[in-house]
């Protein structure tokens, strides 16, 4: 094993949690805020990449098909919220796993209801599609650079965006005390609206971004929605930095487990069950990770003990 | 609500359920039934769809079969308790349609002891073609392994030495590994089972890159394989990739885009192959559904292509006539050349296929074959003569 | 409108009813269906008593499920093939149900310990999480492990064997399942009747009041833990039976998440409602599946009717004094 062949997959761990983040950032806020158990998450993950295929094969722009994916999820969101998320908030958790898990059933066979029971072509630009040459002979694909960069970039927006404006002073004031802002006269519903909304915006994106380089099917949404959830309880609920910690570890946990176990392994056993049994353990890595975490930190690194 | 309008509820529940019973049990009884377990909803349901579409478009015109097709969702639990249903109250006389093995695994076994017939249209588990072979189980598609062995054939006759070989970590993928390695005679720069249904592979295309290969072999059915090829055009690795048809057949080409470009891949039908029966396949398909037939669609239809031989020259009242109907396999596939092994499994040609543009649209086309006559590894073991 | 009482004499009734009817028309399949709603009640009613009255929210139940399908498949295999357990055990399996039961709850059991011990260190939204990556990791365990057939699970072929009865009927196999299910249903209405079930319930109200009298909470959520995660085992074991094959699948988050689906469909916290649920779900999944190929659009949209309007699950809708 080379160094470089290390630090790239480093990055490569770096990439996949940066892009858990943009699906965590907005459920961990909606559960923060609103105290919504969002399980039609990864819905929207999956709308944002189906939107971005469509408006990719019209207009032949991976720009265009980028905004439209976000715009796509924000007014998917935002129709949601208004329809059926706003009538649930108060509800008890049991109720809104259940419309939210008849909400997957809705939009996943809604897609393929539209768009057929196949796959969606959805690629990269010419201009991103090479590899960087970077110190220490690594080579690194361009377009999983920008993807870093891009959840960097939100990353840093979204901290601002939380700890700068008034919406998000409304935004953490709401997390602590829900009666509160709205005894002070903030508009407690377009609030929840905006979040939602947003929220579902950025895990349009991050599929959109992801669906390039892997996929646009039905049913793309669900695993990526366990993972986001995994991070969020890693990171401590309702916490941005908390996400951010949780997504960078399960992606670099994720990574590196499938790398380096199987040849770990391969110094007791014989090649072929080595990788067998090195790349099991490399499945189940997070889940350990997280119920690490979790018997030692009850609620999460960064989590607000209730 | 009120009592009365559950009670009415209740009422119209129980008509409508009566009328539909008595209108079940007035069918004919001279008809053949078919039961079709197949996935239409959810991951993967576009497979399912191609077999049952190919397989409605081979038996239209025969009014003595009736069709029951239901949605297994991919479950196993689901296609036993359909397989179930259509043995214990459909009362059908043959089984078909299951696209994956570890359902076909789940429902086979025990459907064939009760004496049904079933023809398998996609999967073919190493299970039942050796000891657990079964006089009641004919298989029309391959036997898992062909098409992995094939690539594996391929690759000796391209000259490759050191090829990397990945699948994702279940009985199948690792099925695909050990039939490439049955053929392929050179050595292997590194072997690896991935996590299934992962997507991306940036660390394995990491490690590739790093092994000094000089050639690749995958078996990443579905959206995985999908993913794989982006990836890997992207990397900006040049060596050769070779596969199974799986992650380049019509209805996945698509998505994959023009990544796929010049890849080669092993399959048992390609839509240019030059024989009556595919021409009028391709053409009947096409004018039918408005969409090239996939693969799975061949399969599915030289599936019903078989069983109407068999009802042509036989009568499916007498069992070990329609079986032996069946084992003949006198029809005209899709595929040119078929005869059954002793096993019941195919004997074919395996072709080496070559992704291509027609026009705007990816394809494939035959450039070689991979195995002749390609039977399966487990045919001594099973006791059928 | 009615007592909830009688609603559950009906419930049971028709249950009871069902494969006589299904006999008398000649449909046995309506018997194996009927067997299958049985056995995801009791599924259903054993993650309804950490659920519902302890409100301990497992997303993790497919693990018990799982496991309990899984020490029944593994048994009986060994028992078909005379192959000995392990490399320690000198030990063929066995292929006697009752044998069987016992093993998968005491397997269940342990395992519930386990996961119960580490998991109940955490509430609310972590523990639901925290569940749900205890099954997951024997879902990863389960598809990649080669000696029981990995993904492609195990067939059985015959089912295990009860004395006197054969059970390869399904009218016998159904009313061996509907046995069960009236024992587990006479056991949770003691238990909640008891002192035990009372502060269980007062856990979910509120801890610290539990605490002052002197009792720790976190042994009874435990007791609690492994009871459920028993009774959703013993279901496991009898869904094995039913299609004599066992697959990762029911070890699957989806597993985990029908079952709670159940629960909540039919009204969380009453005995009887995930019995109404499973009727509920397996009858819409069949009708539904008949009519078009989208069926899964429909479910959802009638679940997300239910929630909506049908606040405390299908049993409040039939009963006159509403709990919630």
């Amino acid at each position: 094993m080379t160094i470089s062949l290390f630090i790239e997959q480093i990055l490569n761990g770096l990439q996949f949690g940066v892009m858990l983040f943009l699906m965590s950032a907005g459920l961990t806020l909606v559960f923060g805020v609103m105290g919504l158990i969002n399980l039609a998450h990864g819905s929207f993950y999956m709308i944002g990449a189906f939107a971005a295929a469509l408006f990719a094969e019209l207009t032949g722009s991976f720009l265009i098909a980028m905004i439209a994916s976000f715009v796509a999820a924000l007014f998917a969101g935002a129709l949601t919220e208004l329809i059926i998320i706003r009538k649930i908030y108060k509800r008890d958790h049991l109720d809104q796993v259940l419309a939210t898990f008849a909400l997957i059933l809705l939009f996943s066979e809604g897609i393929r209801w539209i768009f057929g029971a196949y796959p969606l072509y959805l690629d990269i630009p010419n201009s991103l599609s090479s590899s960087f040459n970077l110190p220490f002979e690594i080579i690194y694909s361009k377009y999983r650079m920008m993807i870093i960069l891009v959840g960097i970039i939100i990353a840093i927006i979204l901290y601002f965006l939380i700890s700068k404006t008034l919406i998000g002073i409304r935004i953490k004031a709401g997390q602590n005390d829900r009666e509160m802002i709205g005894a002070l006269g903030v508009d407690v519903t377009k609030l929840y609206t905006i979040v939602f909304s947003l929220g579902a915006a950025l895990a349009g994106l991050a599929g959109a971004l992801i669906g390039a380089i892997q996929s646009v099917e039905v049913g793309m949404g669900e695993p990526v929605l366990i993972l986001a959830f995994v991070v969020i309880v890693i990171g401590g609920i309702g916490s941005i930095k908390g996400a951010f910690v949780g997504a960078l570890l399960v992606g670099i946990t994720d990574t590196m487990g499938r790398f380096l176990l199987p040849s770990f392994f391969s110094y007791f056993f014989d090649n072929a069950s080595a990788t067998s049994i090195g790349s099991s353990i490399a499945s189940m890595s997070i889940y350990i990770l997280m119920a690490t975490v979790l018997i030692f930190k009850p609620s999460g690194l960064y989590g607000v003990k209730k | 609500m009120s009592k009365n309008s559950i009670l009415i509820v209740l009422l119209i529940l129980i008509i409508g359920g009566g009328t539909y019973y008595y209108l079940e049990k007035q069918k004919k009884d001279d008809v053949v039934k078919v039961g079709m377990i197949t996935t239409l909803s959810g991951g993967g349901s576009g497979l399912g769809i191609d077999v049952r579409d190919g397989f409605l478009l081979a038996v239209k015109d025969n009014k003595n079969i009736q069709v029951l097709v239901k949605d297994d969702q991919r479950k196993p639990d689901i296609a036993v308790q359909l397989a179930d249903k259509m043995t214990q109250s459909d009362k059908v006389d043959v089984l078909t349609g299951i696209i994956w093995s570890n359902l076909a695994m789940a429902v086979v076994p025990a459907a064939v002891n009760q004496d049904i017939v079933y023809l398998s249209p996609n999967a073919g588990p190493s299970a039942l073609a050796g000891k657990g072979c079964h006089k009641n189980y004919f298989n029309v598609a391959w036997q898992n392994d062909n098409l992995h062995e094939a690539a594996g054939g391929y690759a000796n006759s391209a000259g490759y030495k050191n090829t990397f070989i990945l699948a994702p970590n279940y009985p199948a993928g690792k099925d695909a590994l050990t039939g490439y390695k049955r053929f392929f005679k050179g050595n292997l720069a590194g072997e690896l089972y991935t996590k299934l249904g992962q997507k991306d592979y940036a660390a394995e295309i990491a490690q590739i890159r790093a092994s000094g290969a000089d050639s690749i072999f995958f078996f990443l059915p579905g959206g995985m394989g999908i993913g794989f090829m982006k990836q890997y055009a992207q990397s900006g690795i040049d060596l050769p990739v070779v596969g199974p048809a799986f992650s380049f057949d019509q209805g996945i080409l698509k998505a994959v885009g023009d990544a796929a470009l010049g890849v080669k891949n092993t399959s048992q039908w390609s839509k240019d192959l030059d024989n009556e029966a595919n021409k009028k396949f391709v053409s009947e398909f096409k004018s039918t559904y408005g969409r090239l037939p996939s693969l799975y669609a061949s399969q599915g239809y030289d599936t019903g292509m078989l069983l109407l031989s068999a009802l042509r020259n036989s009568s499916i009242s007498d069992k070990d006539g329609f079986r032996n109907a069946l084992k003949v396999a006198d029809f005209s596939s899709t595929r040119g050349k078929f005869k059954f092994a002793s096993n019941q499994h195919p004997i074919q040609d395996i072709y080496v296929r070559e992704v291509i543009k027609e026009g705007d649209i990816l394809t494939n086309k035959i450039v070689s074959i991979g195995l002749k006559d390609r039977s399966n590894a487990y045919v001594d073991a099973c006791s059928l003569k | 409108m009615i007592k909830e009482e009688k609603l559950n004499l009906i419930i049971l009734l028709v249950l009871f009813v069902i494969p006589f009817l299904a006999y008398l028309f000649n449909e046995p399949y309506l018997t194996t269906l009927t067997t299958k709603i049985v056995i995801l009640s009791i599924a259903g009613i054993g993650l309804n008593f950490i659920l519902g009255y302890g409100g301990l929210v497992s997303f993790g139940h497919a693990a018990f499920f799982g496991i309990g399908g899984y020490v029944t498949g593994i048994l009986a295999s060994h028992a078909q093939n005379s192959e000995q357990m392990f490399f320690f055990l000198q030990f063929d399996g066995s292929n006697q149900i009752l044998f069987i039961w016992l093993i998968s709850i005491i397997i269940c059991s342990f395992i519930a310990l386990l996961i119960g011990y580490f998991s109940l260190r955490t509430s609310g939204v972590y523990f639901i999480m925290i569940t749900l990556a205890f099954a997951q990791m024997l879902y990863y365990f389960s598809i990649s492990w080669p000696a029981y057939g990995g993904e492609d699970g195990l067939s059985i072929y015959v089912r295990n064997v009860f004395p006197f009865f054969n059970t390869m009927n399904p009218i016998n196999f159904y009313f061996i399942c509907f046995t069960w299910l009236l024992i587990f249903l006479t056991i949770l209405k003691i238990i909640l009747n008891s002192s035990f079930g009372l502060v269980l319930k007062a856990c979910k109200e509120n801890e610290e009041r539990v605490k002052s009298i002197g009792i720790n909470p976190f042994n009874i959520k435990l007791i609690s833990f492994v009871f459920s995660g028993a009774i959703t085992g013993l279901a496991g074991s009898l869904y094995t039976d039913l299609n004599r094959f066992v697959s990762p699948s029911v070890l699957s988050w989806q597993m985990s998440g029908e079952i709670m689906v159940l629960v909540i469909l039919g009204g969380v916290a009453r005995l009887y409602g995930p019995i109404l649920g499973a009727v509920f779900y397996i009858i819409l999944e069949q009708t539904l599946g008949g009519v078009s190929e989208n069926w899964q659009f429909w479910l959802g949209l009638i679940i997300i009717l239910e929630v909506l309007y049908a606040r405390a699950g299908i049993m409040s809708l039939f009963l006159k004094d509403s709990k919630s």
